[in-house]
């Protein structure tokens, strides 16, 4: 993976000291909160409703063992024993003293890590598959890429600023893994006729309030003009974005009220005169920060099928595990691994320091010391050899870290909602584990088959419920919460905006009206390989809105 | 009905203004305001606390009372006053019951 150089590590250095100047200063009442509060942000620093947050940026989702354990000192020594994995491939910490901000953002420069960027109206950490380098349908590493970004767009002085704040994904694969599609830009590498690497490029995709599917203005963009075509849309964007209107201020509304094909056309313009300057990558810089990415040397271990059938015989969770969480690998010998931070009526995307902890030594015993964090709030070791795979299953029964339930109805994405976010207005987490509870039989879950639930605890969308299969979102309606469903939404290639079925539902009621929509589907899909999402795009919202709303339904 | 709640600028800890004059890591004894001059009073002790660096955030809240205590109108602030619903082992409710028996 990618190692800081000498200018990686005076920079953090440098960032650390001059913050913890900042908090030094602000403790000694010498500026104000609201002189303080930008330069907070600008360091992953907020304010929730029990104490501060601390965002710590994972660029594009890969840790090291050594990486995982610090995570988890962090929480031992400054927080309550747990993490938080974010939506965005980060880590929060809950319960951070401010006057310790200073200790653990040095405790995290120590293993190249820091909280820059993670807020404020600039280039967030960019996010990419986290199967990047292991998946056997990729075309190329995405992560290079990101990286490249990342060095771009650290401390950018044009572009840190924006008019709001800005996200990109890159995916290396067809199946896309990173929901590339709604995010600021997103990035699908691909190869040309030619064999040539380049991007298929996407612009003004964003969730939020006003969810918008990006719109692709470039069908090929050659690798070496990465920069110089992502600088072009920035600079377009940050002329022109809404800075009137916080509410309009992403570029998804740019994109939408100046329309796609006048937007192209600016871009393009402004990229006529970029394209031959500075920012062309050099080849050679391009293959140096690739060769950090790297896979490691996966020696043959063909003993792998063998092991697997007969521990499959031996344990059948072992089986239904191997079944759901474990994906194929580009080497045959390997597989990826989806650790499932979903435990039945488990908090989504929390773990705890000790199981960090024992995460970090199954990696590096058996998963070449890599891990990634995915957009849907799991862990994932890359590469495992498939005769390791029993092994690593048993190290994660005994931490409770072996839920067989990838992709199933009860790995949810959810925020943190009103139980900790300062801006939610609606409880998310015990809505999730209620739902995992309604739903903890396995053999149901493997029957309903793959369905991607995801709550949000407010309109910004953190918890992605625009692209659930099924989405919940929590408003406050009345002092009360209330849960609005939307259905058909997708994160995927075939990115669509879930609508909303109907009126909300209580608190008390958001479950049972979950069931009746997966009832429903069970009902009405041709059969087991007709996938939640492709019977909804096949019977659109009547049966579930008949089920739901009976003749109410249909009055309205 | 309206208390003065706060995050503590130190380590973040919300707190509410008491009736003995200082911020309370809990709810139980704040100073009620049941009119006008009451908050205007209340509004003034947060700005003062603001400034003078001790706490940041500074909001004033509704509540009731609920058999004798005190509880916020809203769910967000029953949250603050009592610690994420679904950990109760985290936040002031993890706590010693220290201050109710007081």
């Amino acid at each position: 993976m990618y190692r800081y150089d000498e200018f990686d590590h005076d920079f953090v250095k440098a960032r650390v000291a001059e913050f913890t100047d900042q908090v030094e200063r602000r403790l000694a009442g010498e500026i104000t909160e609201d002189q303080f509060r930008p330069l907070r942000l600008m360091n992953g620093v907020y304010l929730q409703l029990h104490a501060y947050m601390l965002r710590v940026a994972i660029p594009y989702g890969t840790l090291n063992s050594r990486q995982l354990r610090m995570l988890a000192h962090i929480a031992r020594k400054y927080d309550k024993g747990y993490g938080h994995f974010t939506t965005r491939q980060n880590i929060q910490y809950n319960w951070p003293a401010l006057s310790d901000m200073p200790a653990i953002l040095a405790d995290l420069a120590s293993v190249e890590m820091h909280a820059i960027q993670t807020s404020g109206n600039c280039i967030r950490n960019v996010t990419a598959d986290h199967f990047a380098a292991a998946a056997a349908d990729e075309v190329a590493d995405p992560r290079p890429y990101a990286e490249i970004l990342r060095q771009w767009s650290s401390v950018h002085p044009e572009f840190s600023y924006l008019p709001r704040k800005f996200k990109i994904a890159v995916t290396g694969a067809e199946r896309d893994r990173a929901a590339i599609q709604v995010h600021d830009i997103g990035l699908h590498l691909k190869k040309n006729a030619a064999g040539e690497l380049g991007f298929a490029v996407y612009v003004g995709g964003g969730q939020g309030r006003t969810p918008m599917i990006a719109k692709k203005i470039r069908d090929f963009l050659p690798e070496e003009d990465l920069l110089s075509y992502t600088t072009a849309i920035l600079r377009v964007y940050n002329l022109n974005g809404r800075r009137d209107n916080k509410y309009k201020a992403r570029i998804k509304i740019l994109v939408h009220e100046t329309g796609v094909e006048e937007l192209t056309r600016q871009v393009e313009a402004e990229w006529e005169a970029l394209k031959d300057g500075e920012l062309k990558l050099p080849e050679a810089d391009v293959r140096a920060i690739e060769a950090y990415f790297a896979p490691p040397a996966l020696v043959a271990r063909p003993e792998g099928d063998e092991a697997v059938k007969t521990a499959r015989l031996d344990s059948r969770s072992f089986g239904e595990w191997l079944d759901q969480n474990v994906l194929t690998h580009k080497n045959p010998d390997y597989a990826a691994v989806t650790i499932s931070l979903k435990g039945i009526g488990e908090v989504p995307g929390d773990a705890t320091d000790s199981q960090m902890e024992a995460v970090a030594d199954i990696a590096e015993k058996y998963g070449f010391d890599e891990l990634r964090v995915s957009h849907e709030q799991n862990l994932i070791l890359p590469h495992v050899a498939r005769a390791d795979l029993k092994a690593v299953y048993d190290a994660l029964v005994e931490i409770d870290l072996a839920t067989a339930n990838s992709n199933l109805i009860s790995d949810i994405i959810a925020c943190p909602g009103l139980d900790y976010c300062a801006l939610a207005n609606a409880r998310s987490i015990p809505v999730a584990q209620q739902i995992s509870l309604r739903f903890a039989s396995l053999e149901r879950q493997r029957d309903i088959g793959e369905l991607k639930l995801k709550i949000s605890g407010c309109i910004n969308a953190c918890g992605h419920h625009h692209v659930g299969h099924i989405g919940i979102l929590g408003v406050e309606k009345k002092g009360a919460e209330l849960y609005q469903v939307t259905l058909g939404g997708s994160g995927d290639e075939h990115t669509s905006i879930g609508e909303i079925v109907g009126r909300g539902f209580g608190p008390e009621e958001i479950t049972d009206a979950i069931e009746t929509v997966v009832d429903t589907y069970l009902r009405i899909r041709n059969d087991r390989t007709e996938k939640f999402i492709d019977a909804y795009r096949r019977v659109g919202a009547a049966p579930f809105k008949e089920a739901l709303y009976g003749s109410e339904a249909k009055a309205a | 009905m309206k208390i003065l709640t706060a995050n503590r600028l130190t380590d973040g800890e919300a707190v509410w203004f008491s009736t003995d004059h200082r911020w309370a890591e809990t709810i139980d004894h704040s100073e009620i305001a049941s009119d006008k001059a009451g908050e205007e009073r209340l509004e003034a002790i947060g700005h003062a606390g603001l400034a003078n660096n001790e706490v940041v955030d500074v909001n004033l809240i509704d509540v009731q009372l609920v058999d004798g205590e005190i509880r916020p109108t809203r769910l967000r602030e029953q949250i603050r006053a009592a610690g994420p619903t679904n950990r109760n082992d985290l936040g002031k409710q993890a706590r010693p019951a220290v201050s109710r028996a007081a």
